[in-house]
C-alpha cells in the first residue's frame, strides 16, 4: 500500500518541532513518536486516505499553534485505516513466538525486525497474513480481537511487535492484565475495548475509524457501514495521555525530568 | 455477573440431583448474602465441591468505614504506606526484589539507560535478582549477546545478585548459575512473606506461595522500577479457593491448579488476586505450593497467594537472613468469590489442546496416542516433580515407551536428581531410576523447551506431535511447531503417559 511505504520510508527526525512543548513526554521508543509525526501528517494529506494514523500525542496533547495533524484532533483522537480480524485468547506467542523473543525492543534495527514478525504465530487457518513476507510492516493498523487479547506471557515484545508493524490500536472485547499494561506503558498500541464482540462484526479488510471523543469513543466500520460503542479508556488514561509511564510520573512529579 | 456466568463445567457439575446443602459463604455480613445455591450447579453425587458463583460484591466505596482486608490488600498498603486501602485503588508501591532473565533484560535495561540515561545507577544494587535461564544452551548469537548484556550492566551497576554463566558447554563449570528464575527466587532465598516481588515473566506469581505479592511486568515498567524502585499498581480484589480434604496420593498440585483454571477458564482470574486456603493447602510443601501459584496466570491471575506457616518459615531459616513480616486476610476480609473444593474428590487431569482451561480427566483420554513426554519448567520441574515422576516410574518397574526429556530447572534441582534417594526406592537416586526406563539423560539446567525458544533447542518440538508435558501453557506453537498438540499435566501423569504411550490416569500405576 502506498501509505504504507510512506510510512516505513519516513526516516526518523529531531523532535524539536515547534509544536512540542517543553515537559514533551518521553517514550520507549523515541523514533517512534518522530515518524508518527510525520505520518499523522502524511495520512492527512488527501492522497493518503488510508494511511495508518498513529496515535498522536503531538496533536493531542500539545498546548502550541495548530499541528499540521487532523484538524479535529484538538478535542478527539482518532485512528483510520484497515483491520484485522482475531479471535478470543489469542495469546503472546501467537502475537510474538518465542524463538523471536532474543530481539531486544530497545535496539532500533531488532524493533523493526520484531514488527516483521508480528502475528506470525497464528496458525495456517489464518489465511490471510498479517504482515507479508518478506515485509516489515503491516498494511492492517487496527486490530479487532476477541476476549482476554494478548494472555500468556508478560513479554513486551507482544505489544512492541504490533506497534513496530504499523498497528496502531487494538480493540478487543477484554484483554488479559499484563498485555494491557504493557501497552498503556509503552504507548505501542492503543488499548481499546469494545462494548460486544466485534470480531464478529467486522472482517479482515473492512475500512474502519476509532473516534475518541470527549463524551464517547465509537468505531465505525466504512465497509459495513455500522458503527459501534467502545468502552472509555478507565484507569488507564491518564497514563496513556500523559505519554506512558515515565511521563505521567514525570508530571506527578515522581521522577525528575529528563534534560531534552 | 450472575450465577450463569461460570462456563459450563465438567461431568461432575452436571444436571445430575440437586439435593446438597452447602453453605455458600459470604464473608462480608454488610452485603445482601443469599443462602440460595444455584442448582444447576449442584449435585447430590458431588465429585469435588465448587461453591457456585456468587453475584459479585462491589467493594465498599465509603473510604470512611475501616474494614478487613485480604493478605494481597495488606501487602499492597504496606508497601505503599497507606494504612487502608481497597481493590480498584492505583498505588504507587515500594518494590523489594525486582527480577529479570535474559530475554527481557537486556530490554529493560535499554529502557533504563534511555529513560535515566545512561549513566545512571539502579535504586537499590541488593534488590535486583538478574537471572539468566531461558536461551542459554543454544548457539543462537543474540541469546548469548543478551547474557553479555545482562553481565555488562552487572558489572557497571555492582549487582549483587547475577546468576552468571560463561561455559555453555559445561553447565556445572559455573559456580554462580542457577537456572529457571522462579526456582532460583526460591531456592536463594529471595522469596519472603509480605514483600513485593516483581519480575519481567509472567510466572513471577510462583512466589506468592511464600505468602507475598509476585506479579509478572514487562520491560517499561521494569525499567522504571530499576531506576524508582517504585511502581504504579491497582489493588486487585481477591478470589478464595479454600481447598479441603485429604490429598489422594495420585494427585498433586499441578492437578489442583488444572482443575481450577479448568473450573474459572483462562480469564477468570483477570486483575485478581487468587488466594489459596485450606487443610490441603496447608498440607502442601512449598515446591507444591509454587506450583500451585505458578500456574495462576494462566487463569489470568493478577497474583497466587498462599498465607505462610511453618512450612514456610521452615524451609526459609536457611535461605534467608533478611527479616520479614507475615500478614494474613484478615477475619472481616472481604473477597469477591470463594470457592470450596473437597480435594479428596479429584481425580488426574490433563489440559488438552489448546488452552490451559481445556480440562479433562487424564482417564477420558487414555486413547490419546502420544509422542513424547517433557518434564521440566518451573510448573514441574523442581525437586519433588522429579521425585513424583522417578516414584511411578519405579513402582511400574517398566521402560518408556517414547521420547523422554528431563530438564531440571536449576543446578541445585539438577544435583539433587542424581544424589537424593527415591523414598520406597531402596537407596535409588530420581537418575537411576530415570536411566533404568529408558527416558532421557536429564539436561542443563533452564527454561528448555517449555516455550520452543530457538530452533536447536533441547527437547524443542519441531515437527507437529503429541505431547504430554508438566510445564504451563498449550497455545499453538508453544513448545515450537504451530500443529503440536501440547497436553499439561502433573508429573505422576505425565511419567504415566511415558510408559504406555499413550496419555495416562496415573493410578495404573500407583495403586
Amino acid at each position: 500500500m502506498a501509505a504504507a511505504a510512506a510510512f516505513s520510508t519516513l526516516s526518523p527526525f529531531k523532535l524539536s518541532s515547534p509544536i512540542e512543548t517543553p515537559n514533551f513526554p518521553s517514550l520507549s521508543s523515541s523514533f517512534k513518536l518522530t515518524s508518527s509525526a510525520a505520518a499523522a501528517a502524511a495520512a492527512n494529506s488527501p492522497t493518503h486516505p488510508f494511511g495508518p494514523l498513529k496515535f498522536n500525542r503531538i496533536a493531542r496533547f500539545a498546548t502550541a499553534a495548530p499541528s499540521a495533524a487532523s484538524s479535529s484532533a484538538t478535542s478527539a483522537t482518532t485512528f483510520h485505516g484497515l483491520c484485522y480480524v482475531v479471535g478470543d485468547n489469542i495469546d503472546t506467542d501467537q502475537i510474538i513466538p518465542a524463538e523471536y523473543l532474543t530481539l531486544v525492543p530497545s535496539n532500533p534495527d531488532e524493533y523493526e525486525k520484531l514488527g516483521s514478525y508480528a502475528l506470525i504465530g497464528l496458525p495456517s487457518s489464518y489465511t490471510n497474513r498479517f504482515v507479508e513476507s518478506g515485509a516489515t510492516k503491516t498494511k492492517y493498523s487496527i486490530l479487532i480481537g476477541g476476549d482476554n487479547f494478548g494472555c500468556g506471557s508478560s513479554r513486551e515484545h507482544a505489544p512492541v511487535a504490533l506497534g513496530a508493524a504499523g498497528v496502531a490500536a487494538v480493540v478487543a472485547e477484554s484483554y488479559a492484565r499484563i498485555f494491557f499494561r504493557n501497552s498503556v506503558a509503552t504507548g505501542e498500541v492503543y488499548p481499546l475495548e469494545s462494548e460486544g464482540r466485534l470480531c464478529d462484526e467486522c472482517s479482515t479488510g473492512d475500512v474502519v475509524t476509532i473516534e475518541l471523543g470527549e463524551s464517547d469513543c465509537k468505531l465505525i466500520n466504512h465497509t459495513t457501514g455500522k458503527e459501534y460503542g467502545l468502552k472509555p479508556i478507565g484507569d488507564a488514561g491518564p497514563v496513556i495521555e500523559a505519554g506512558g509511564i515515565f511521563a505521567y510520573a514525570r508530571k506527578a512529579g515522581m521522577i525528575p525530568s529528563r534534560d531534552a | 455477573m450472575g450465577s450463569s456466568a461460570l462456563p459450563p463445567t465438567s461431568s461432575f457439575l452436571s444436571d445430575k440431583q440437586k439435593d446438597v446443602g452447602f453453605s455458600s459463604f459470604c464473608t462480608q455480613p454488610s452485603f445482601p448474602c443469599s443462602a440460595q445455591v444455584s442448582k444447576k450447579m449442584v449435585s447430590k453425587k458431588v465429585v469435588s465441591v465448587m461453591t457456585p458463583q456468587q453475584s459479585e460484591r462491589k467493594p465498599s466505596t465509603t473510604g470512611a468505614v475501616k474494614t478487613g482486608m485480604t493478605m494481597t490488600e495488606k501487602i499492597f498498603a504496606r508497601a505503599s504506606e497507606k494504612s487502608q486501602l481497597i481493590p480498584g485503588e492505583n498505588v504507587w508501591v515500594n518494590v523489594d526484589i525486582l527480577m529479570t532473565h535474559d530475554v527481557c533484560g537486556p530490554g529493560s535495561i535499554g529502557i533504563f539507560k534511555k529513560e535515566f540515561g545512561k549513566n545512571a545507577k539502579v535504586w537499590d544494587r541488593e534488590k535486583i535478582v538478574i537471572i539468566p535461564d531461558h536461551y542459554i544452551f543454544t548457539a543462537d548469537e543474540r541469546a548469548n549477546r543478551n547474557v553479555d548484556i545482562l553481565r555488562d550492566f552487572c558489572n557497571e551497576q555492582d549487582i549483587k545478585y547475577f546468576y552468571d554463566i560463561k561455559d555453555l558447554g559445561n553447565f556445572k563449570a559455573n559456580p554462580d548459575y542457577k537456572g529457571v528464575c522462579h526456582v532460583a527466587l526460591a531456592q536463594e532465598g529471595h522469596c519472603r512473606p509480605g514483600e513485593v516481588l516483581l519480575g519481567t515473566d509472567s510466572h513471577t506469581c510462583t512466589a506468592g506461595a511464600f505468602g507475598q505479592f509476585a506479579t509478572g511486568i514487562g520491560n517499561t515498567d521494569a525499567g522504571f522500577v530499576l531506576g524508582t524502585g517504585k511502581l504504579l499498581l491497582k489493588v486487585p480484589p481477591t478470589l478464595r479457593f479454600v481447598m479441603d480434604g485429604e490429598m489422594p496420593d495420585y494427585l498433586l498440585a499441578k492437578d489442583l491448579i488444572l482443575q481450577i483454571i479448568g473450573e474459572i477458564s483462562v480469564a477468570g482470574a483477570t486483575y485478581k488476586a487468587m488466594e489459596f486456603v485450606g487443610s490441603t493447602v496447608e498440607s502442601l510443601t512449598m515446591e507444591e505450593r509454587m506450583t500451585l501459584c505458578n500456574m495462576v496466570v494462566e487463569a489470568g491471575g493478577k497474583n497466587g497467594i498462599v498465607p505462610a506457616d511453618s512450612t514456610t518459615f521452615k524451609y526459609l531459616e536457611d535461605k534467608t537472613s533478611l527479616p520479614y513480616e507475615p500478614v494474613y486476610s484478615d477475619g472481616q476480609a472481604r473477597f469477591l468469590q470463594e470457592y470450596r473444593i473437597d480435594v479428596s474428590k479429584l481425580e488426574p487431569l490433563v489440559a488438552k489442546p489448546h488452552s490451559p482451561d481445556n480440562r479433562a480427566l487424564a482417564r477420558e483420554c487414555k486413547d490419546v496416542k502420544i509422542d513424547r513426554v517433557y518434564i521440566g519448567s518451573c510448573t514441574g520441574g523442581k525437586t519433588e516433580d522429579f521425585m513424583a515422576a522417578a516414584k511411578l516410574f519405579h513402582a511400574s518397574g517398566k521402560r518408556v515407551k517414547v521420547p523422554t526429556f528431563l530438564v531440571p530447572a536449576t543446578q541445585k534441582v539438577w544435583m539433587d536428581v542424581y544424589s537424593l534417594p527415591v523414598p520406597g526406592a531402596g537407596g535409588k537416586t530420581c537418575s537411576q531410576i530415570f536411566e533404568e526406563a529408558g527416558c532421557d539423560t536429564p539436561a542443563s539446567p533452564s527454561c528448555g523447551a517449555c516455550l520452543g525458544g530457538p530452533r536447536d533447542t533441547y527437547a524443542r518440538m519441531n515437527e507437529a506431535q503429541v505431547c504430554v508435558s508438566t510445564t504451563n501453557r498449550n497455545f499453538p506453537g508453544r513448545m515450537g511447531h504451530k500443529e503440536g498438540q501440547i497436553y499439561l499435566a502433573s508429573p505422576y501423569t505425565a511419567a504415566a503417559s511415558a510408559l504406555t504411550g499413550f496419555v495416562t490416569d496415573p493410578r495404573d500405576f500407583l495403586q
